[in-house]
This record gives C-alpha cells, structure tokens and sequence, in this order.
C-alpha cells in the first residue's frame, strides 16, 4: 500500500497529459503492472522537465493562434473570394480583389495619406519623447507628479480626444483660427487643406502617445549606469553630449521598440482621422482617409468584404516592410551614436 | 557589474533584437485582424433566473421606449425584455451588418433605418415576415409598402417618420424685414423658387446665410424626386438624369450667391453656427427639433413653418424587424407588434418626440395638441401630422443609394470649401459613381 501512493501521485501528474495511459494503468493496479516501475518513473520525469517549459507557455501561443494567426489566414481566405458583407462567400476569385484595390486611385491617396500622417506623427513623438525623458530624468522637485502627469493624455478615450480637438481645430469658430484671426493672420482650413488636416491629426495622435513613450524612455534612462555620466563629465563632456554618447547608445533597444510600436501603431490609424469627420470618409476629396479607414469603407459602407480583406492584407505587408526600414535605420543611428 | 545594471534591455543585444522583431511581427497579426473581430458575439442569453424568457432589443439614438419597456415587463410574466442602445446610427449599422453577416449575435429585435432598408430588403430571408392580419392598415400605406417585399413579407413594423417643415429664426427675419408670423412665413416657403428668393432677398441685409447647409438643401431636394441615383430596377441612372445634375447646379450656385453657411451637417462648425447666427432657416423633421434646441440653447427666436418647398419631404424614420436569427421569434414578434401600436407610439412621441407613423396616432388629440415652447410655442404636433399627409410618394432608394449619395455629397462639399469650380466637382462625381459601379 505504501507502493501504491508514491507511484500513483507522480503518474497522476505527470502522466496525465497523455490521457489513455491513465486508465489500463489504474485497471492494472492490483497486478503490480510496469508502469509503476522505476523506469518509468523517470521517464515520465525526463518528459516532465522537457515538456513542462513549451505547457507553460502554450497558452499564449493557443491564444496568439486563435486570435492572431487564424483571423489573420482567414482574412486571406476572404481575400481570394467574392465576399460580401451581408451575402457571404462568392466565387474563388484568385487576386482579383487585389488588382482592384491596388486600381483603385483612393487606395493610393489612402496610402499616400497614411505615410504623410505617420510621419508627421512619429517622428516628432518620439524626439519629444525623447526629450521629456531626458528632462524627467533629471533631478526635478516633485518627480513623480511631473512623471504622472505626462500620461494623463494617454487615459484620456480616443473618441473624447478627438472631440475636444474638433473644436480646437475648428474651421471657422475653432480655438486655433479664432487665435489666429485675433493676430491678424489668416485662418488656416483644418478640414479642407491636405497637409493642414495633416497636421491637425498627427497632433491628436502626438498629444496621446508622446507621454507615453516618453516614460518608456524614462525607463530605459533610468537603467543607465551613473558612473558613466561621471567618466563623461570627467572626460568634459557636457550635457547634450552626454545625452548623445552615452544615454542614447545605452538606450538603443528601447528607442528599436518604441519606433516599431509606433511604426504599426501608425499606420494602423484610424479613431482620430474618423471622428475628424463627420461622414467618416476623411473629408470631401478624402484628404485624410487613412488606410484603415478606406478599408472600413469598402467594408462596411460599400460592403466588399473580399476587397476590404485584400486592403487589410496589403496594410499587413506594408506594415512588416515599414518596421524592418525602421529597424535598420535605427540600428544605424544608434551605432552612429556608440560610435561617436 | 555593468551588464546586471543595465539589466534586460542592455544584455545579448542580437538575440534581445530578434526576440523584439519576432514579437513586433506577432502584434501585427494580432492588431490587424482585430479591427475585423471588433464587434464579438454577445450571447443573448434564453432565460433569466426566475425562469422568464429574455428578449433583447436594440435601438440607436432615441426611440424613447425606456418607459414603455417597463411597462411592458410590468404587464406580463413570460419574458422579461432588455434594451440596448447604441449612441449612433452609424455604431448600430455595422453592428448589424457584422452580426448578420456572422449569422449570430443579434438582438430578437433589431431596429433598422429607413436608409439601410434596400439593403436589407435584399437579405430579406434573414428576418422574419412579420405580416399579420392584426396589423393591416396600421400604418400609412407608404411606410408599410416599402417593408414589404415583392413575395409580400413584411420584414419590419414601422416605427417613426421625418415629415419636414421649415424651422426658421423670427428675429432674423425681423432684422432684415421679413415678415415673422408663421403663417405669413408659410406662404414664401411653398416652391424652392419662392423660398430661394426670400433667401437671396434675405441674404442682402443679413449677415447670416439663409439655411444651414447645402447638402442639407440638396438632401431635401433629392428626396422628393421619385428615381434620383437608381431607376426601378436599380440600375444606376446617377449620372445621366437631369434632375440630379438641376439639384447640383441648384445648391451650388445658390452656395456662390452666399446663400449656404458653406458647413457640413454635424460638424463642430455647423453645432457652433447655431449659437453665433450662422443661418436663418433650415429643414426640420421632428426629431430635428430636440437636436435645435440642443444645440441653440439660449437662442431666442426660433419657429417653425407648416410649409416644405416643393410639397413634402421626409428625412430618416426607422422599422423594427425580427432576425430570423434568434430563438424566440414568436415573443418577439409579440413585443414588436405591441412597441409599434399606435397607443405605445404616442407615448415614444411625448417622451423623446418621435413622431408616429401609425394612422390612429396621427389623429389622437395628444399628438395634435402637442405644442413646444421653444419654438414660440408652435402647435408642432398639428404641423408635422398636416406634413405627414402631404406625402404622396416616397422616393426609390435601391442598394447603392447611399454610397452613391455619399459621393453626391462630397462633390457639394467640395464646391463649398473651394477645393473644386462646380464643373470639376461633378466631372469627380462622375468618377465616383464610375468606381462604385
């Protein structure tokens, strides 16, 4: 009896996975059967140390597969089929949802759109970001409130954002036109010129993110060893020069992060550019449909799903060519840095 | 030393990257394809605890049937009915269109917008055929014949209709010495020609534009042309009818001779134009009125006319239909027919202003003595009935009529801001309309 409760415990464990063991096990119990021997106690052992690691992380993976990898192929599928939203699957189709995407010319001025907002978004975010970091990691008075506060637009909803921006960047009774007017400039069309409602839009998406990065940067500042900031100021290096020598080759991996983060989330854009619009299509000549927003268009309003599937593949594909130039050039700034 | 203070970010620095890259890629699988996931199935649930049966409704913007909900859970012990409402017309029909694409999610009721309805009608075996002698003759003949199939299924019992009259400001009109009285007003309202002069003689003495939008004047006017963007058989006739391309010519000119505020409807501009004088007059169905009062609180002035140019004119009203999706169709059928008579209508109507498009509650004494006070009191109840009775057709809206109005819409906008002469902007339309096939 005493046997019995030693080797049953780790089969139960253990040997559980593989199911249908478990039973003829239990059956052979009374015999004295082999699974009870040492042999097979440590093999069991051996399984348990090679395939605990891959049970324990499988759960992201069952996750990542079911809501990652298969919309993602079951896009594709769409992708190649005559799709509509309300009538279903049609006819395999082959590419043609994607000859006609890429014929059509607001596929093009989304793309166009999209590149010209993630740039004008990105770029300053993140030399902000960087900036706001530098400073946050220097010896303030009340620290963690000025830290704190940098986040606080990122708790602000994306819909109320854009509200309160709406009226911000109003064409004619708008704070900033009014301001502007109050000077005796002209006032600028928010929603009628291309680059101006460019502008608007990428300071929306600045104003919610910068705070962000720039505490993920502060993160990352704050791992870098002080002595070297001594060393350097013995060397005589001042403070712009410490920054560029030392803090940001040191930083490199979390600059790599927060540009690829920013990269898909980017040209991923679209609650602010809808809501600066009341139709959703991005203004009248579509001067700032995004991406995103052409393919809810031919989603939900035109109601091609297969188009709209091909869209999202070829926003996919755009995506990974987008972070890997990233990648590189980042790469070569910071070894610029180290170098220096 | 250093490496443990640097700590994860700073230690193998190839691997950390590729590790990085691997898991960038994976985000990307995972947010894309979460744009298409991001209405999930909500199980509607078939019993409550005490055994009752659980009927969803959902609704958007204002039906006003929070009381008569209660009332009904409070008269019967079968089901037990739960509303669900979205914030907007827009959040509601993608809902709709996702979940019915999906074949499950949706509520045992589903209201829908007139708008949406030709495309519906064509998915007319997803909803339930709601025809049933009880109900013949309840509504006006128009509201019902345009739920109804060719096969004569009824898909969706009539909720509310948007007859139009003109909302106009009386003091206004006093400064630039037009006459205020509503009755007098009703007269220079009744053809677009009578009532673009009183504009353009408006214009000259005010410095406010004469109606709120030009699409919004378009929108009316293309909404009392029986075939506009499609013919009966839905081919698409957008670019070759001349009435379309006189409604263009029409409101574009007048935006030229100052006529429009030049805004678009619902813009943060156009909500602003009402507290700063923007315009004087503007079309208004029922449900329009809360939306003035709202947005000109304050404002002393407002009126309404019992008069539409060029007849009558409809804008927005809504159905409730069944899915055929849902496991309580019967109950459900029961809800919808008991929401949509005339006596529970008359109340939606008192409580949020949905004006009926049931024949009794047209006639019923509360709907006719209703009166608003900020609109100087007028009997808007009386005035919206009479405009209601004025309808002698609705206009043919098939499949890709509001794609192709979007377009229409667009292409007057852009004349508006300038971005396009008016020949431009219609050879563009003409493209759209190409591209929307």
């Amino acid at each position: 009896m005493t046997l019995d409760t030693s080797a049953v415990t780790p089969l139960g464990d253990g040997g559980e996975p593989s199911g249908a063991t478990a039973t003829p096990a239990g059956e052979r119990d009374a015999e004295g059967s082999p699974p009870r021997s040492p042999a097979w106690r440590r093999r069991v052992s051996r399984w348990d140390t090679r395939l605990s690691p891959y049970l324990y992380v499988s759960p992201f993976f069952v996750v990542f597969a079911l809501v990652g990898m298969f919309p993602l192929l079951y896009t594709g599928y769409v992708s190649v089929h005559e799709w509509g939203l309300l009538g279903g699957k049609g006819d395999f189709v082959g590419l043609d949802n994607y000859a006609r995407v890429v014929e059509d010319r607001y596929f093009w001025n989304a793309l166009r759109n999209t590149i010209s907002i993630f740039v004008l978004s990105s770029v300053p975010q993140i030399l902000i970001a960087l900036v706001l970091a530098a400073l946050l990691d220097t010896q303030l008075r009340a620290r963690t409130l000025w830290r704190m506060s940098v986040l606080i637009p990122f708790v602000v909803a994306p819909a109320a954002v854009a509200l309160i921006f709406g009226n911000v960047f109003g064409d004619r009774y708008g704070l900033v036109n009014e301001m502007l007017q109050g000077i005796g400039l002209e006032p600028i069309r928010w929603h009628v010129n291309t680059l101006a409602s460019h502008v608007a839009i990428a300071s929306m998406v600045n104003w919610r993110w910068t705070g962000y990065n720039a505490l993920i940067f502060l993160a990352a500042m704050q791992a870098v060893p002080r002595e070297l900031y001594e060393s350097a100021a013995i060397d005589g290096a001042g403070k712009v020069r410490q920054f560029l020598s030392v803090t940001l080759p040191l930083i490199r991996p979390t600059l790599l992060f927060v540009v690829i983060t920013s990269t898909i989330g980017g040209l991923q854009i679209f609650a602010e550019p809808r809501l600066f619009d009341t139709q959703g299509l991005g203004g009248s000549d579509r001067q700032y449909q995004t991406l995103t927003m052409y393919l809810w268009e031919l989603g939900w309003r035109v109601r091609d799903l297969g188009m709209a599937s091909a869209v999202a593949w070829l926003l996919f594909l755009i995506i990974i060519v987008f972070a890997l130039v990233n990648l590189a050039v980042s790469r070569r700034v910071g070894a610029l840095g180290a170098r220096r | 030393m250093q490496n443990t203070t640097i700590g994860l970010l700073g230690q193998s620095r190839p691997q950390a990257g590729r590790l990085r890259r691997g898991a960038a890629i994976g985000a990307v699988g995972v947010l894309l394809p979460g744009l298409f996931a991001a209405c999930g199935g909500d199980d509607s649930g078939d019993e409550s605890a005490d055994g009752k049966i659980k009927l969803t409704v959902a609704t958007f913007n204002e039906f006003g049937y929070e009381g008569l909900i209660e009332e009904y859970n409070a008269m019967q012990d079968e089901v037990v009915v739960e509303q669900k409402k979205a914030g907007t017309a827009n959040e509601h029909q993608d809902n709709l269109y996702t979940k019915l694409a999906a074949g499950s999610g949706l509520s045992d009721i589903e209201a829908i917008e007139v708008d949406w309805l030709a495309a519906l009608m064509e998915e007319s075996d997803a909803f339930v055929d709601l025809s049933d002698s009880e109900v013949e003759g309840r509504w006006l003949d128009w509201k019902a014949e345009a739920a109804t199939t060719e096969d004569g299924a009824l898909i969706g019992y009539g909720t509310d209709i948007g007859p139009e009259g003109i909302c106009y400001r009386s003091d206004l009109f006093k400064r630039a010495g037009l006459p205020t009285d509503r009755e007098e007003v009703a007269k220079m309202f009744t053809t677009w020609d009578t009532y673009f002069d009183a504009g353009r003689d408006f214009v000259k003495k005010s410095d406010a534009a004469w109606y709120d939008a030009s699409g919004a004047t378009a929108q009316a006017m293309i909404n009392q042309t029986e075939y506009s963007f499609e013919d009966e058989d839905n081919n698409v006739i957008a670019a070759d009818n001349p009435e379309v391309k006189a409604v263009f010519d029409t409101v574009t000119s007048l935006a030229e001779e100052g006529l429009s505020t030049n805004l678009v409807q619902w813009s943060e501009d156009w909500t602003a134009s009402f507290q700063n004088d923007g315009f004087a007059t503007m079309a208004c169905p029922g449900w329009m009125l809360g939306v003035i009062e709202g947005n000109a609180e304050g404002v002393e002035g407002w009126d309404i006319a019992n008069a539409f140019p060029g007849g009558a004119g409809l804008w927005g009203g809504s159905y409730l239909t069944v899915p055929k999706q849902g496991e309580h169709q019967e109950e459900a059928m029961e809800l919808a027919k008991w929401l949509t008579a005339p006596e529970q209508q008359i109340k939606a109507f008192e409580a949020k202003g949905t004006f009926p498009s049931q024949n009794d509650a047209l006639e019923d004494p509360v709907l006719l003595e209703s009166t608003n006070a900020f609109f100087n009191d007028a009997p808007t109840g009386e005035i919206l009935a009479e405009r209601a009775e004025a309808i002698a057709f609705i206009p043919h809206k098939g499949p890709k009529y509001a794609d192709i109005n979007t377009a229409f819409q667009q292409a007057i906008q852009r004349v508006d801001e300038g971005k396009e002469s008016a020949d431009e902007a219609w050879q563009s339309f003409l493209a759209d309309v190409e591209r929307l096939g």
